[in-house]
């Protein structure tokens, strides 16, 4: 028997049109109330316009970075656990994205494409709003940044003094580096704070792709 | 206050007064949590269940206050009836826009049990097949560590475990609440 090893499977690979719960119980020893509606035959956009209040988030994340905080060995460290966290979130949501567009799903083959993507479409999907600006680093061919201006997950972080380095956006950073990953763009995503005089809280998310993905950027459509 | 009045008011708190975000950030955020917990652990469920509600427990000793600014609830609660009725029409509705049904209350009227019919944390959410999850992970236990944190701040020490969970396959989500004690006025808090 071929058992997924991650913990917790993504919650599409039960959309088969074969008859319900045959091949689950072919190959699973889970049990399941029988008369409650599994995540595989609730409907998908179920959850797509509901609302939790902020807070919960909060103190959500909150303990979330208290918690990633106790294994560390400084802010470095603590950032990758934070974009580890993110990637987890940014697998499944773009999964979710793209079962909900259907057949209208676009493949994403460009890195300008990839990059409005997720700076409008997977923006607004999770926070609301699309990200602030999307801009090329003149210096580097494979450098991209995306600016959020007062990102959410930051609005009741107050980072220490000693630790000043810190931003707990690396958590949407994650995020961002699983659709890119999930888009077979691979790239490192860097959460840095940049405030401006409007914005103390200006943060930049600075996008460093594979050689490979400007290779291939350049075979397909000409140098870029 | 009238059950019915609770009930307003927590719509009114839902709908007026709390800045709301994205459902499923809140709910893959959490199972991050929960997956990471697992790792970190290396599948000790127990142990896992025993720090989501240490978690949950920090942030509810801080979450009343949130909840007290909210719901300009000035008067205290005459019993642990009406504490159960607030918890579910003001305090969950407030935070995650459900309101469990209070169901199985003991004679003593000490105990007294939270149906859920919605769950926002587990939705998307399906346990482990190691054999073992679904007979040791309860998936949601932040949620008892927050009331019991919650409430030791409002003078109550009250006990909060689930005794049913849909992941696990039973027919509905159950948490058991039972008040232990008032804390008086002058005793420390107990510290974990």
């Amino acid at each position: 028997m071929n058992r997924d090893t991650s913990p917790f499977r993504p919650a599409s690979t039960g959309a088969s049109p074969t008859p319900k719960h045959a091949s689950l119980t072919a190959s699973t020893n889970l049990r399941y109330s029988l008369t409650r509606k599994s995540i595989y035959d609730r409907h998908l956009n179920r959850t797509k316009t509901s609302e939790l209040s902020k807070s919960a988030f909060a103190f959500l994340f909150g303990e979330m970075v208290q918690h990633a905080q106790k294994k560390v060995y400084g802010v470095q460290d603590l950032e990758k656990k934070l974009n580890q966290h993110g990637y987890a979130v940014g697998q499944r949501f773009l999964e979710l994205l793209l079962w909900r567009e259907g057949r209208t799903a676009k493949r994403e083959t460009r890195i300008l494409g990839i990059l409005q993507f997720i700076s409008h479409s997977l923006y607004r999907a999770i926070f609301q709003k699309p990200a602030d600006t999307l801009e090329k680093v003149r210096e580097n061919e494979d450098e991209y940044m995306i600016s959020d201006n007062d990102p959410l997950v930051n609005s009741y972080i107050s980072v220490p003094k000693e630790m000043s380095q810190l931003n707990c956006a690396a958590f949407i950073a994650g995020i961002i580096e699983a659709v890119l990953d999930g888009h077979c763009f691979p790239a490192k995503v860097t959460a840095h704070t940049a405030p401006s005089d409007m914005w103390p809280g200006r943060t930049v998310f600075l996008i460093k792709f594979e050689p490979e993905v400007l290779e291939r950027e350049g075979l397909r459509h000409g140098s870029t | 206050m009238s059950s019915t009045s609770r009930a307003r008011l927590g719509e009114e708190v839902w709908k007026t007064r709390t800045d709301k975000i994205n459902a499923e950030l809140v709910t893959l955020t959490y199972g991050s949590v929960v997956a990471q917990l697992c790792k970190d652990l290396d599948g000790d469920y127990a142990e896992v269940n025993k720090q989501l509600d240490k978690m949950g427990y920090n942030i509810g000793l801080r979450l009343i206050e949130d909840f007290l600014a909210k719901s300009n609830m000035q008067q205290k609660c005459a019993n642990f009836r009406d504490t159960a009725d607030v918890i579910s029409k003001v305090g969950f509705k407030m935070f995650l826009n459900i309101t469990p049904t209070i169901a199985n209350w003991s004679s003593d009227s000490k105990q007294f049990s939270l149906m859920f019919d919605e769950n926002p944390l587990a939705d998307f959410v399906e346990l482990p097949d190691d054999g073992k999850a679904q007979a040791e992970l309860w998936y949601s236990n932040m949620l008892c560590g927050v009331i019991r944190g919650a409430l030791e701040m409002v003078q109550m020490q009250v006990d909060a475990h689930f005794v049913n969970d849909v992941l696990r396959g039973h027919d509905t989500t159950e948490m058991r609440i039972s008040l232990v004690r008032y804390i008086d006025d002058e005793m420390p808090a107990d510290d974990e």
